[in-house]
């Protein structure tokens, strides 16, 4: 039986699921990890900093859950305030700076609804990253590894290519948000995945993600050897790509576009 | 009364703003008010200061009450009170959304916000003078369901940037809208990232991109466009916010500031350049247009 749309969002929810941290332990040789923003305060949401990938540099920035229930107190669940956002800015303007590729890990179920996140300016630090990563003249490549929650996700995925675990989910809005707003009946999250279209294959179907990784063996060591070749190879021919903002604008410009109707109306 | 509105040359906006919505999202949300028309001519009641005004006296003032309220508007009597008598030209409007996820009612949903609002999209866009100064223009249009934002508004307001570039003008955009138009999913997400792409190539190129934030301004529209201006302004009393209230009020279970998310309260917490009253928007966006439009007198040319 194949798994349903709601299947998998409670697998991409799964605190058993490997977190960004475990990613950085996984894949690289070295990382050294860079906190705050320089406006505000460190996020601990937003992990980042610069790894070796076997000998090559780049920038990671991703979004950590934590897996206990300790661990994802310290992290807010990995839902970002705004200086997590300008952190990722701030270190991917570095990246650009040096001329490192930077790698995005995902996995949040949305940016943090809270007063001071209001008061911080959420909705402006998601749309500078939007602004900025559209043109920052480095490669980018974004892995959603869990949720890709909605404005809060894609401030991390304006990317040259957008990956996803094959059990990661990617949303505009949550399934109980929308079922509560549409239905007034949170219960009705079931009926809202599956209207969402929210798998990595509805993703990849809309033309909004590239690749999707299998999970077969997940967390395991040759799952992270195959991935780490596959970003090792993906930077490297993004790197010599000679028009790479021109083809990032132009991925970013067919978004939806197949979709809208271009009738003359009199 | 009638004769008065055939006067401005706007009956059809008038016609939709006697339509009786179905819902509280056609509504515009809880705080348009009833039409009271008992009276014999047709008034409005205002939630602020619970008196009625005669809707030809509120439409004299642009649609405020006389103790400051912003009555919500809809993207074609703000056009009449903005641009010059004849300057618009409308660009894009053969766009539409369609139902890429055959998601669970929206075809109807499409359906009803197309005859509410009269309009085929949440958004106009077009190119017009102000007081005189040329500019591309977008506005919103809240009796569209509230604005939201799918593949069509996306992709419409990509084209103004580009179609700015090109003829190397400046972009004035009002915002109302309760955020990415959830029944595209992924598409109507995607919608923040092209937007911000294309708002970044025309500052790139020097121009001049200026927000008005009106009521409310929130989700993945604040999270984008409405907050990438060169400029931002908001009208007074404006709901501008990334997180619905309510969301905030139950992840966080404390009550939320006075104020909290008013125009007023962003003003304080350093998100926005000024509040600009409706009556004084056009002559305020016209001298700022002015500046810099005249500042770039090597393509003048071109304006």
């Amino acid at each position: 039986m194949t798994a349903t749309a709601y299947d998998r969002v409670r697998l991409a929810r799964s605190s058993k699921r490997p977190s960004t941290l475990d990613y950085i332990r996984n894949l690289f040789t070295e990382f050294y990890e860079f906190h705050g923003d320089r406006r505000f305060g460190d996020d601990p949401a937003v992990v980042g900093g610069i790894a070796l990938l076997q000998d090559q540099p780049l920038t990671v920035i991703g979004i950590e859950k934590g897996h206990s229930a300790k661990e994802r107190a310290a992290r807010n669940s990995g839902a970002p305030n705004p200086e997590g956002y300008r952190k990722a800015l701030r270190l991917m303007k570095q990246a650009e700076k040096f001329g490192r590729p930077v790698l995005c890990l995902v996995d949040t179920s949305g940016a943090y609804c809270g007063i001071g996140a209001e008061e911080r300016g959420q909705g402006q630090a998601i749309a500078e990253n939007l602004m900025e990563l559209s043109t920052l003249c480095v490669p980018v490549l974004t892995i959603l590894i869990g949720e890709g929650g909605s404005g809060g996700a894609l401030a991390l995925a304006v990317a040259d290519r957008v990956w996803m675990l094959e059990n990661a989910v990617y949303s505009v809005i949550s399934p109980e948000g929308c079922a509560s707003i549409l239905w007034k009946d949170a219960s009705k999250a079931e009926l809202a995945a599956e209207s969402l279209k929210l798998t990595a294959e509805d993703a990849k179907h809309f033309s909004v993600i590239e690749r999707i990784i299998p999970e077969n063996d997940l967390g395991s060591e040759a799952f992270y050897r195959q991935l780490r070749q596959e970003i090792r190879e993906e930077l490297q021919s993004l790197s010599r790509e000679p028009e790479l903002l021109q083809k990032r604008y132009e991925r970013l410009r067919t978004m939806g576009q197949k979709w809208v109707n271009e009738h003359e109306h009199v | 009364m009638i004769l008065l509105l055939w006067e401005t040359g706007d009956s059809v906006a008038f016609l939709n703003f006697l339509h009786k919505p179905k819902n509280e999202l056609e509504k515009g949300g809880r705080s348009a008010a009833p039409l009271q028309q008992d009276a014999g001519e047709p008034e409005k009641l205002c939630p602020n200061c619970r008196k009625s005004t005669a809707l030809s006296k509120l439409w004299a003032n642009q649609l405020c009450c006389s103790c400051g309220h912003h009555f919500r508007i809809k993207a074609r009597q703000r056009l009449h009170f903005l641009v010059d008598k004849g300057s618009f030209r409308p660009l894009f409007s053969e766009l539409e959304s369609t139902d890429p996820l055959a998601f669970p009612g929206y075809g109807s949903k499409l359906e009803s916000a197309r005859s509410v609002s009269g309009e085929q999209e949440a958004v106009l866009c077009g190119c017009a003078s102000i007081a005189g100064q040329p500019c591309c223009l977008f506005i919103m249009e809240p009796y569209f369901m509230m604005g939201s934002m799918g593949a069509a508004v996306g992709e419409k307001i990509t084209r103004l940037f580009e179609y700015a570039i090109e003829r190397r003008l400046s972009v004035v955009g009002f915002t109302v809208s309760g955020g990415a138009r959830m029944q595209e999913g992924l598409l109507s997400l995607m919608q923040m990232a092209k937007t911000s792409a294309a708002v970044k190539r025309h500052s790139d190129a020097g121009l001049l991109y200026l927000t008005v934030l009106t009521d409310p301004t929130t989700g993945g529209v604040t999270a984008s466009f409405a907050m990438e201006g060169d400029i931002i302004l908001a009208e007074p009393g404006a709901t501008v916010g990334f997180a619905g209230a309510r969301v905030i009020e139950q992840t966080t279970k404390k009550t939320l500031p006075k104020g909290f998310q008013k125009a007023e309260f962003v003003l304080e917490h350093g998100f926005i350049d000024a509040i600009v009253p409706r009556n004084q928007q056009r002559q305020r966006i016209a001298a700022l247009l002015r500046i810099h439009n005249g500042g770039m007198t090597h393509d003048s040319n071109s304006l």
